[in-house]
C-alpha cells in the first residue's frame, strides 16, 4: 500500500491515575475502512478524541499526510479534514438538513442561500448514495437519515478521514449493511474511514483492517481477511474465563402474570409509538424484547410501569386490568422497573445510597412510620444491599452519582428485586457495564426467574436474547412483529423481523 | 494551550461553605462603598454609622422586628425553591395575607382574643395561599412558567391592596392611605423582658417545623426527589402535579403570615404598598441561607438590621435605597463566590493533566 | 370613538409598546442563545436612571443614550460572567440582577428624583407619511426611539431567519454542543447576545424616562421588565409576534385610562392592573401545553454549557 494518510505514534493519554491510552500506534491509509475494536473502556473513544483535538495527548506524535502535526482543537481537526460522527448526533433538530450542513461548512456568506445549499447537498448525497431530503427539518428524520446527515456534513466540509463511533448501534442489520455500502463507496474514492465498534462479525465483514484495543494498548492489528472470531475474542477479552451461563432452564409455569391486549400508546411527540401490542408473560419466564432502539421499547416499559398512559387496550396483571392504576399502586402490587435511563429515572444521582434505597417505598411501613422516615431502617437496608450484591461505594453518605456505572446498576437492581416482585421490567439492564458487572446482573435476574418472577427483558444485543430469554418478541415501528421461542429461531429471522421484512399482522 | 483548568468539586467542607459567602459579603460591601464615594460620602463613616445604629438593645430589638416579615417571606421563597419552584410572588402573597387578616381584625365578629388572633392567623395563610394557587394551578396542569406568573400577580395583588387602602378601607378622616388599627385587645403581646413581639416565637417555631419537615418526613423527601430529579420522582410514583400545588400553596401561606405579623404584632394595621419589596428581599435571604429554614431566621434578622441601619443613615443624606443596593450586591457577589464552592481551579504543567474522565 | 381619541390611543399604544419592545427583542436574542435573563426590570431601571442623570446634569441626549447603552453592556457583561463563565443558576442570577439594579438605580437616582430635566426625545413628522389620515399623526409623528424601533423590527426578523448569523443563533439555544464541535465559540457568542440583550433592555429603560415620560422616580418602570419577559414567551421567541403583543398591552393600558375618564366609578387601580392580568391570561393560553405539543422554547434554554459534560 501507499504512504499512510495518517500515523499516530506512541500516543499516551492518562486521566489522573487512569491510563486511557498507552503507546498506541495506528496508521491509516486512504481507501480503507479501518475498524477499531474493543470493550467499553478499552480506550477507543479516548484515542479518537485525541485525533479530533478534544483531548491533548500526554505523549506521542501524529503525522498527517507525512507531516508532523499538533491537533489543538476540534476546529483545527475539522479544518485539516478529520471529522467524526459521534454516537449522539450533533444536529440541531429545529433546523433543516441544509442548514445543519451549512452550519458546519466553511462557506460563510452573510445571507442564507437555502435553495443553493439544497441543490449542492442533493448532489453530494447522490454521489455517495446518501439519500436524504435536504429541505426537511432534522427532527422529522429517522435515526438512520440523521446519521446520513452527519456524514454529509463531514463530506461537504471536505473530510479526508471519517471517524464513526458505533455507527450500527442505532440501525437495523439491514440499515447497517446499507451504511457500510456507503462507507465503502467513500473509501473507494480515496477517503479513509475509521469505524469504532464492538461487534466482531460486523467488523470482519466490512473492514479492510482491524485494530484491537485493550486496556488502552493496541492488542492486535490485522488484515480483516486474516481475522477469525477466536483471534479477535482473544484480543478483545484476553484470557478471561467465562462462567458459562448458557444452560439455564428454558421453561416456565403456565401461570400468566402479565397480559397485554391491543395496547396503544403515544411517544413524547404525541405520535403513535405502540400499535396494538398483545402478549403474555408467565411466572418464571424471561420474555425478551428485541428490536432497534427507538421502535417502542421505552414506551412499552413505561406503559407497563404506569409512567406513560395508554391510548387504548387492556393491561392485565394477575388477572386484573391495571390500565388505570397509579404508578404507586403498581409498585405496591409488585411491579418492579429497571429503567434504561439509570441516572435520569432509576436513581437520583445527587442523593446518597440510603435515600436512593427508599426511593420507591419511602411511604410504606417498610421505611416510615406515619409521616416520619425511619433513618435507621434505611441505613440497615443499604448495608444489606451492599453486602448481598458486593456493591463498591465510597460511603453511605456520598451521592450515588459518584459510583461507577456497574455499582449504580447493582444498587438499582438490588432495590428492584428486594421484596420479591412478581414482575420485573428490565430495560437494557447490562448496557454500558463491564463484563463482570453484567454477569452479576444477569445472575440476579436468573435468580428472580427461578423464584417464579416474570421478567420482561429489553436488550439491544441479540446475543443477550438468546442467552437469557425463553421467548422473544420483536418490535419494529411500534408493532410486535412476532413472538418466537428462542430455541426455535435464529439471528437471521430476528434481524428480518427487526427491519420489518417479515412478521406483523400476528397481533390479532 | 491553557495551563489551568476548572474542575468540579465533589467535597465541600462546611467551614468552606460558610466562609466563602462571608468573604464575598465583605467584597460586596466594598463594592457598594465605591458608589458611596461616587455620591460624595465616606464609606467608612456611613458603614460606621449604620453599624452604630444597630449595636444597642434598642437597635437589636428594632432589627428583629423589622426582620420579622422578611423571615416569613424568606421561609416562603426557600420552601418553594426546595422543589425548584421560583415563588417570587411573596410580595403579593404578603399583601393578601395582610388584607385577609386585617379584614377579620377590623370587620370580623367580636371574639375572645385568642380565637380572634387564631382566625386572623389562619386567614392570613389562606390569603397568601389563595394568590399563590392562581399561579400554582396553571404551573401544575399546563406547565406555565411560575416565575412570571407569581411576578405578575405581585402587581395585581398590590393594586388590590392599594385600592382598598385609598378606597373603601381607608381610615376615616386621615390623609394617609391606611386602615385603622385593630382593637388593642387583639394585639399579640410582646415577649416579656425582651421587648420583641411574640411573632418571633411563631417565626422560629415555623422555621423549626419546616426544618424538621425537610429532614425527616416523607413529604419532605418527596420534595427533595422532585427537586433533584423530576424523572426519578415520576418513576417512584410521586404525584408531581399535586406537589406543585401543595408546595406553592404552603409557600404562599407562609408569605401570607408576614401580613399577619404586621397586623397582629407590629403595626396593627395595613398600609398602601405595605410589602415594600419584602418578597424580593426574601429571595436574597433564602439564597444566602442556602434554603435552610433555621438559617433564614438569622439572615432575616440581619437583613432587618440592614434596613434599620439604612433608615438611620438617611439623616446624613444617604439614600435609603442603600439597603436594596447592598442586598443586590451581596447576592451578586455571593453567587459569584459560590463558584469557589462548586469548582476548584487547578494548575497544570505543560503536558500534565489531572482530570478524571476516559471513555 | 372620535378621530382624535383614536389617534391618541394608537400613538400612546405605540410609545408604550416601543418602551417594552427594546427589552423584549433583546431578551429574545438572549433566550435564543440559551440564556434566560429574569433581571430585565433591574437593568431597565438602571438604563432609565443613567439616561435621566445624564439628561439632567449634561443636558445632552446623545451622550445620555451612549451612557445608557454602556451601562447596559456592563450589566450584560456581569450577567454573562455569572451565567456563562461561572455557570450559575440563571434564575438566581436574574434575581440578583433585579435586586441589584433596583437598589442601585434608586440609590444613584435619589438626586434627580422629582427633578425636571426638561429634555426628552421630541416627536417629529416623517415627510409625506405623516400626512396620511389617522395613521400619519399617530404612527409617523413619533420620536427617534420609536422610529429606530420601526427599523429594528424588520432587521431583527431578517437577522434571525434569513442570515447565517441568525441561523447560528437559532442553533445556539438548541444544541450548543453541536455548534462547539463545528468550531464556533459558544461562550463568546453567548456573551455577545447577552450583552446585546442587556443593552437593548437599558434602552427600554431610557424610553421610559426620556420619551414615554420625562421624570425619574424610584422603581418607575413598574413591571415593564417583567412584561417584556412574558412577551418573549408569549411571542414564541419571534420579534414580529412580540410587536403585536406589545401593541395589545399598550392599547389595553391606554384604553383603560381613557375609559376611566368617562366612567369614573371604576377605580384607577383596576386599569393599572389590567396589563398584568392580561399578561397572565395570555401567558396561560399561549404557553400552557394543553395538549402535548412541541414547545417552541429553545431546547437548551437555562442550561449552562459545560464543555466537559457533553
Amino acid at each position: 500500500m501507499a504512504e499512510p494518510i495518517l500515523q499516530m505514534r506512541n500516543i499516551t493519554k492518562t486521566f489522573g491515575s487512569v491510563v486511557a491510552n498507552k503507546d498506541v500506534n495506528l496508521s491509516l491509509y486512504g481507501g480503507e475502512i479501518h475498524a477499531l475494536l474493543g470493550e467499553n473502556g478499552a480506550g477507543k473513544s479516548t484515542l479518537m478524541n485525541v485525533l479530533t483535538g478534544i483531548y491533548k495527548p500526554d505523549g506521542g506524535e501524529i503525522y498527517y499526510k507525512g507531516k508532523k502535526v499538533t491537533i489543538r482543537s476540534p476546529k483545527q481537526a475539522v479544518n485539516m479534514g478529520i471529522g467524526m460522527v459521534h454516537q449522539h448526533f450533533r444536529l440541531i433538530p429545529t433546523l433543516t438538513v441544509a442548514e445543519n450542513v451549512s452550519l458546519y461548512s466553511e462557506k460563510r456568506s452573510f445571507f442564507l442561500k437555502q435553495k443553493e445549499m439544497e441543490k449542492e447537498i442533493a448532489e453530494c448525497s447522490k454521489k455517495f448514495s446518501l439519500d436524504v431530503d435536504a429541505s426537511a427539518k432534522v427532527w422529522q428524520l429517522s435515526v438512520g437519515e440523521q446519521q446520513r446527515v452527519e456524514i454529509i456534513k463531514l463530506l461537504y466540509r471536505g473530510a479526508e478521514i471519517l471517524i464513526l463511533d458505533e455507527p450500527s448501534a442505532v440501525l437495523t442489520p439491514q440499515e447497517a449493511d446499507q451504511m457500510f455500502i456507503t462507507l465503502r463507496k467513500m473509501a473507494d474514492q480515496g477517503k479513509a474511514v475509521i469505524v469504532i465498534s464492538h461487534k466482531m462479525q460486523e467488523v470482519m465483514k466490512n473492514a479492510n483492517r482491524i485494530t484491537v484495543l485493550k486496556n488502552g494498548c493496541v492488542e492486535d492489528t490485522m488484515e480483516a481477511k486474516d481475522a477469525t472470531v477466536e483471534r479477535l475474542t482473544k484480543a478483545v477479552v484476553g484470557n478471561r474465563v467465562f462462567k458459562n451461563k448458557g444452560e439455564h432452564k428454558k421453561d416456565y409455569s403456565e401461570k400468566v402474570v402479565l397480559s397485554l391486549r391491543r395496547i396503544n400508546a403515544n411517544n413524547d411527540k404525541g405520535l403513535p409509538a405502540l400499535k396494538n401490542i398483545s402478549f403474555d408473560i408467565h411466572a418464571g419466564e424471561i420474555f425478551g424484547i428485541a428490536g432497534v432502539a427507538g421502535n417502542g421499547q421505552r414506551e412499552l416499559a413505561e406503559v407497563i410501569a404506569g409512567i406513560r398512559s395508554t391510548t387504548g387496550g387492556e393491561l392485565y396483571y394477575k388477572e386484573e386490568n391495571i390500565v388505570k392504576n397509579s404508578i404507586e399502586k403498581r409498585i405496591r402490587e409488585g411491579i418492579s422497573f429497571i429503567p434504561e435511563d439509570r441516572l435520569g429515572m432509576g436513581l437520583v444521582p445527587s442523593m446518597d445510597m440510603k435515600q436512593n434505597v427508599i426511593l420507591k417505598e419511602y411511604k410504606t411501613n417498610k421505611y416510615s412510620r406515619g409521616f416520619i422516615i425511619q433513618e435507621n431502617v434505611m441505613e440497615e437496608k443499604a448495608k444489606e444491599f451492599v453486602e448481598q450484591h458486593e456493591i463498591k461505594h465510597g460511603g453511605y453518605d456520598l451521592p450515588v452519582g459518584l459510583m461507577s456505572g456497574g455499582n449504580q446498576q447493582k444498587l438499582l437492581i438490588a432495590r428492584e428485586v428486594d421484596g420479591s416482585p412478581s414482575l420485573i421490567i428490565a430495560a437494557y439492564p447490562v448496557r454500558g457495564l463491564d463484563i463482570g458487572a453484567a454477569e452479576t446482573i444477569r445472575d440476579i435476574l436468573y435468580e428472580q426467574k427461578e423464584q417464579g418472577c416474570a421478567i420482561l427483558l429489553i436488550v439491544e444485543e441479540l446475543d443477550d436474547i438468546f442467552k437469557m430469554a425463553d421467548r422473544v418478541g420483536v418490535l419494529c415501528d411500534g408493532q410486535l412483529m412476532g413472538i418466537r421461542k428462542t430455541t426455535e429461531t435464529d439471528y437471521n429471522e430476528l434481524g428480518q423481523m427487526m427491519s420489518g421484512e417479515i412478521g406483523g399482522g400476528e397481533n390479532a | 494551550m491553557r495551563n489551568w483548568r476548572i474542575q468540579k468539586r465533589t467535597d465541600v467542607s462546611t467551614a468552606r461553605r460558610i466562609l466563602i459567602p462571608i468573604v464575598f459579603i465583605f467584597v460586596a460591601l466594598a463594592f457598594c462603598g465605591l458608589f458611596l464615594i461616587g455620591l460624595g460620602f465616606n464609606p467608612f463613616t456611613v458603614y460606621g454609622e449604620m453599624l452604630a445604629s444597630i449595636i444597642s438593645v434598642r437597635g437589636i430589638q428594632k432589627s428583629i422586628v423589622s426582620g420579622l416579615p422578611l423571615i416569613f417571606t424568606g421561609l416562603a421563597v426557600a420552601f418553594g425553591y426546595r422543589m425548584n419552584l421560583n415563588n417570587i410572588g411573596a410580595d403579593g402573597q404578603y399583601a393578601f395575607g395582610a388584607i385577609f387578616a386585617v379584614w377579620f381584625g377590623l370587620f370580623g365578629p367580636v371574639l375572645p382574643a385568642p380565637l380572634k388572633i387564631l382566625c386572623m392567623f389562619v386567614l392570613a395563610m389562606i390569603g397568601g395561599a389563595f394568590i399563590a394557587l392562581i399561579a400554582a394551578i396553571p404551573k401544575a396542569f399546563w406547565d406555565v412558567n411560575e416565575t412570571i406568573l407569581t411576578m405578575m400577580l405581585n402587581y395585581v395583588a398590590l393594586y388590590v391592596l392599594n385600592y382598598l387602602m385609598y378606597g373603601p378601607w381607608k381610615e376615616k378622616g386621615q390623609m394617609v392611605a391606611q386602615t385603622a388599627k385593630i382593637k388593642e385587645k387583639y394585639w399579640l403581646p410582646d415577649i416579656p423582658g425582651i421587648g420583641v413581639n411574640s411573632i418571633l416565637i411563631i417565626a422560629i417555631v415555623i422555621a423549626v417545623i419546616l426544618y424538621f419537615f425537610h429532614k425527616k418526613t416523607t413529604k419532605g423527601y418527596e420534595m427533595e426527589v422532585i427537586r433533584r430529579s423530576p424523572g426519578a420522582a415520576t418513576y417512584a410514583g410521586i404525584n408531581v402535579r399535586k406537589n406543585i400545588i401543595l408546595v406553592l400553596a404552603i409557600s404562599g401561606a407562609i408569605a401570607g403570615l408576614a401580613g399577619f405579623a404586621q397586623v397582629a404584632g407590629i403595626i396593627h394595621r395595613v398600609q398602601a404598598d405595605l410589602p415594600n419589596g419584602a418578597g424580593y428581599t426574601g429571595i436574597v435571604i433564602a439564597y444566602l441561607a442556602g434554603l435552610n429554614p433555621l438559617v433564614v431566621v438569622i439572615v432575616g434578622i440581619l437583613f432587618g438590621a440592614l434596613q434599620i441601619s439604612a433608615v438611620a443613615v438617611q439623616v446624613s443624606g444617604v439614600p435609603s435605597q442603600i439597603a436594596t443596593m447592598i442586598q443586590g450586591s451581596i447576592m451578586l457577589f455571593v453567587i459569584a463566590g459560590d463558584f469557589f464552592n462548586r469548582y476548584r481551579i487547578a494548575r497544570f504543567g505543560e503536558n500534565g493533566s489531572q482530570k478524571k474522565g476516559g471513555e | 370613538m372620535s378621530t382624535t381619541l383614536l389617534i391618541s390611543v394608537i400613538s400612546v399604544a405605540i410609545i408604550y409598546a416601543v418602551s417594552v419592545l427594546y427589552a423584549t427583542i433583546g431578551e429574545i436574542f438572549s433566550q435564543r442563545a440559551g440564556i434566560m435573563n429574569l433581571g430585565l426590570e433591574g437593568i431597565m431601571l438602571m438604563g432609565a436612571v443613567s439616561g435621566y442623570l445624564v439628561a439632567v446634569y449634561k443636558q445632552n441626549l446623545i451622550l445620555a443614550m451612549l451612557v445608557v447603552i454602556l451601562v447596559g453592556c456592563i450589566l450584560g457583561l456581569i450577567f454573562a460572567f455569572l451565567t456563562v463563565t461561572l455557570q450559575s443558576d440563571q434564575t438566581v442570577a436574574g434575581m440578583a440582577m433585579l435586586t441589584f439594579g433596583t437598589g442601585l438605580s434608586g440609590f444613584i437616582g435619589k438626586s434627580v428624583s422629582g427633578v425636571n430635566a426638561n429634555l426628552k426625545f421630541e416627536p417629529f413628522d416623517i415627510p409625506i407619511l405623516s400626512k396620511i389620515p389617522i395613521i400619519g399623526p399617530s404612527v409617523f409623528h413619533q420620536d427617534i426611539l420609536v422610529y429606530a424601533m420601526y427599523l429594528i423590527i424588520p432587521l431583527s426578523m431578517i437577522y434571525i431567519y434569513k442570515t447565517r448569523y441568525g441561523m447560528i443563533l437559532r442553533a445556539l439555544g438548541e444544541n450548543p454542543a453541536a455548534l462547539d464541535s463545528a468550531g464556533y465559540n459558544v461562550f463568546a457568542l453567548r456573551y455577545a447576545y447577552i450583552i446585546f440583550g442587556c443593552a437593548m433592555t437599558a434602552v427600554s429603560g431610557a424610553c421610559v424616562t426620556l420619551s414615554y415620560t420625562n421624570f425619574w422616580s424610584d422603581g418607575m418602570t413598574s413591571g415593564k421588565g417583567w412584561i417584556a419577559v412574558a412577551l418573549v414567551v408569549f411571542s414564541s421567541w419571534n420579534p414580529l409576534i412580540a410587536v403585536f403583543g406589545a401593541l395589545l398591552f399598550g392599547a389595553i393600558s391606554i384604553i383603560g385610562i381613557d375609559i376611566q375618564m368617562y366612567v369614573s366609578t371604576i377605580p384607577s387601580q383596576f386599569f393599572s392592573a389590567l396589563p398584568y392580568v392580561a399578561t397572565i391570561i395570555a401567558l396561560i393560553f399561549t404557553t400552557g401545553n394543553f395538549r402535548k405539543k412541541r414547545s417552541s422554547a429553545p431546547e437548551a434554554l437555562c442550561i449552562p454549557y459545560d464543555r466537559e459534560e457533553r
